[in-house]
This record gives structure tokens, sequence and C-alpha cells, in this order.
């Protein structure tokens, strides 16, 4: 079946089967590997991504259902090569280590944030407790959060997205 | 990877487009709402629908209004929505206590009272709420809707009232004047399913006594509500004698089974401490609002 649906501001369409994920679409038929696949039954959340701003569980969402929505993966954080806050504030607060959840939480974050500019910290734990480090990066993750929030227009122009 | 087997998928535009969709497909369709439930199933294969019939986009079944002494709550209202609604807050705290506890965050963006209610998992928490605060389903059909109490809607564990060419529409809860409810769950980690909960409602006479109570159990072995504990609690004055008797009625009419959650006599411990703690918020809050009136 044809499916259509905008994918970090671009319009796309493709021809799928009906059962397909929307994980595996945006993966597989888009070739955007950023969202990753973790434990496929909608507990480790590294497949979040947002589907009209609020995060959702990739891996239990049907690409059919995603139909006529917008979704933005981790690959729509960064606007040209001026990182997220959330981007940097991982960066600065060393919120990853294998770095497997990260795209997942950094879209809860940004949600979280683009809803409350300045949530506390059980605010930041509730939001992210959905989601799986098994580094058990957590106190980072969160200190991570707290630098975006913080620091709301972060990038400076000279901040470069490397390869 | 786990993918579902092959179906056909079509997205209904209204609650009659869905219904003709039903009767169309017959035995093998399949509604999807939020889908945390329906996918991981077919992703086992323990459901094998032929089509699977979307019906996300009934935006007339997404609201929360007060409406001539009922809260009515649309089937297709998120957890994320009633979580967010103050005013399901105020009228039924239980509701936000159950809600803060279902499953986690982003799937309660998700997930629909309706989707709960219908899919009926002995773990799941809302029929254990609705239960307790006697609502009814409005349930949707061929021959156009009919209004069912929770009691007869629930008929045990992944079974409800609800026909294969039916859909469910509303949740309606009866607000109650001085009520106070509350619901408390035990689980091993953050959305993960009940190892046990509890849930409660109470209204107090003007003399401070128990007039009116409910108290049901999830994931505990119970259908429907412990009668015999809320029996017990009406006419008493509230307090830690009253709310012992009424967790051992509860622990005594509950028939947990063991698995890797716990083991009986775990579970049966926590229907009666969960009993008391349940009664004990519930009456708070039902004093809370009965001080309030003239200052």
């Amino acid at each position: 079946m044809q499916v259509s649906m905008t994918v970090n501001g671009t319009e796309v369409s493709r021809d799928v089967e009906p059962r397909q994920l929307l994980v595996h679409f945006l993966r597989e038929t888009l070739g955007l590997t950023g969202t990753h696949w973790g434990c496929d039954t909608s507990n480790c959340g590294t497949c979040v991504v947002l589907v009209d701003g609020v995060p959702v569980k990739s891996c239990t969402q049907l690409a059919a259902m995603t139909a006529g929505h917008e979704v933005r993966t981790v690959e729509g954080l960064a606007d040209g090569g001026t990182l997220d806050p959330v981007q940097q504030g991982f960066m600065e607060e060393h919120g990853l280590q294998c770095g497997f959840c990260t795209p997942g939480m950094m879209l809860t974050a940004r949600a979280l944030l683009d809803r409350q500019p300045h949530p506390d910290e059980t605010t930041i734990r509730e939001a992210i407790s959905g989601q799986i480090c098994r580094c058990t990066g957590y106190a980072t993750i969160v200190r991570s959060i707290q630098w975006a929030a913080a620091h709301p227009a972060a990038a400076p122009s000279d901040q470069e997205v490397r390869a | 990877m786990q993918v579902p087997a092959p179906f056909d998928y079509v997205r209904a535009t209204s609650v009659a487009e869905a219904l003709q969709l039903l009767e169309r497909h017959g035995e093998e369709a399949r509604l999807i709402a939020g889908g945390h439930s329906l996918l991981p199933m077919m992703k086992l294969r323990l459901a094998r629908p032929d089509w699977i019939i979307d019906i996300n986009d009934l935006d007339e079944l997404r609201h929360v209004t007060v409406d001539g002494g009922l809260l009515r709550v649309g089937a297709l209202t998120r957890h994320a929505d009633l979580l967010d609604s103050e005013e399901v807050g105020r009228l039924f705290p239980i509701v936000h206590d159950a809600e803060r506890v279902i499953a986690d965050p982003v799937v309660r963006n998700r997930g629909t009272i309706g989707g709960s209610l219908a899919q009926a998992d002995p773990a799941e928490d809302l029929t254990t709420v609705c239960d307790v605060l006697r609502a009814e389903v409005v349930v949707a059909g061929p021959a156009g809707e009919r209004t069912v109490p929770m009691a007869e809607f629930h008929r045990g564990p992944y079974e409800t009232a609800c026909g294969q060419n039916e859909l469910l529409v509303e949740v309606r809860f009866p607000v109650r004047a001085g009520q106070g409810s509350a619901y408390e769950k035990v689980e091993r980690r953050v959305g993960d399913w009940a190892v046990a909960a509890a849930g409660a409602a109470v209204v107090l006479a003007d003399d401070g006594t128990i007039a009116e109570a409910a108290v049901g159990l999830t994931a505990l072995g119970l259908e429907g509500l412990a009668t015999d504990a809320a029996a017990a609690l009406v006419g008493q004055r509230p307090g830690e004698e009253a709310f012992a008797a009424a967790g051992r009625l509860a622990a005594e009419a509950s028939a947990p089974v063991e698995d890797g959650r716990g083991p009986v006599d775990y579970k049966r411990h926590l229907a009666d401490e969960l009993t008391r703690r349940v009664m004990r918020t519930a009456v708070a809050r039902a004093g809370a609002l009965t001080a309030v009136p003239g200052g």
C-alpha cells in the first residue's frame, strides 16, 4: 500500500506492506538508521520518535497508521549545522556511553522541553522512565537535559555537526 | 525480528464507517487504536487478524466532558489526555492514581481508555477503576448504541460484552458529591504489569461514617468488586479497625495465582495491605471534600 507522511520536514511516499512497523519504515525503507531498534516489545524505548511532536515507540506503531502525520527522528534534531540544545547537552554532560538509547532519549527530552521549558529533576526522570539505558547512565542523561533546559538557544554559531 | 503476519489495512473515518467495516470483514477483523496490546500480540501470533481497521482518525471519540452529572470520556481518549485533565483529577483522583502507573509515559501517549477496557487484560488497571466508580460504557453496533454497566461489560480475562461487530465509543462516570477515591499498584518496575493493585471509592455520611464504599482488586483473580469488604465498611466510622477488616475480607475474596511476579501468599498479603492503603487515601480525600464547604 502507498504510505505518505512528513519525515523531518520532507514529504515522503513509499509502497509498503501494511504490516511494516514505523521503526522499519524509517530504518530500512528510508535509510534513517538513527532511530534504533531494540526490544521490539515497547519496553526499551530506543525506537522513540516524535509523531506530531509527541514521543511514541515506533516498534509498536504501523507505518500505515502514521500516514498523513509528521514524524521527527534524531536526524531531524539539528538545524543545518547547528545542534539542538538537547544534542549539545548530551555532549556537554556526557549523556551517552554506548549511544544505543541516545536517539530516543534525546527526542523525549526535546518533546518535554517543548512542552515544559523548565522541568524539575523529578519531571525529567518521569519523562524518560519508559526508556532504558543499559549503561545505566541515567544521572548524566538527566544532567544533559537540565543543561539543554538552561541553554535554550544553546549551540554557538561555530558549532559544526561532524559526520 | 518480530513482525505481524500479513493483513490488510483500512482506515475508518467515522464510527458508522468503522461499524460497516467490522460487518464487512467479519470475525477476522480487529480494530486498532493505540495498538500497544494488539500489535505485540500480533507479533507473537497470539492474534492473527486478516484485517486491521484503524480508528485513530475518529476525533469524535476523543473527548473529556462533564455533562449532567456524568463525566463522559471518549473511548479514543489517550491515557496522557486523562492525566492532563485537571477536572478528571479533581472529580476522580483514582483515575489519575491509576493512569500514573499504567505502562510508561511514552506508551501512555498512544494507549486509550477504550482499548484498555476492551482488551480486558486481567492485570489491566482501568477495569478496577471503572468498577469501583460504577462507570458505564457505551457500545455502538449495527442496531445503534447501548449502555452497559461496567459490572456487565467486563466478563473475565480478555472477555467483554462488546461483540465482534461492535465498537466501544464512550465511558461514563457518575459524578458523586463528596466521593473520595484512590488506587495503588505494586509493580516490579515502571511499565510492568501489576503484581497486584487495589482501588476504592467512598462517600461519607454527614456524621462522618462511611455511607457507601466500593473496593476492587487488579491482577488478584477477583472478577468484579470485593463486595464483602465493602459491606463491612458501610456504617462504620473510618479508621484502622474498619480498614483492617476490609483488607482481610478483600484478601479472602482474592484468588491470586503464583507466577514470576510472586507467590500466592505475597499477593494475598498485597490484597490486604493495598486495600487498607487505598481506603485510607479515599477516606482522607472524601474528608477533605466534605470539609471544604463553608470554609
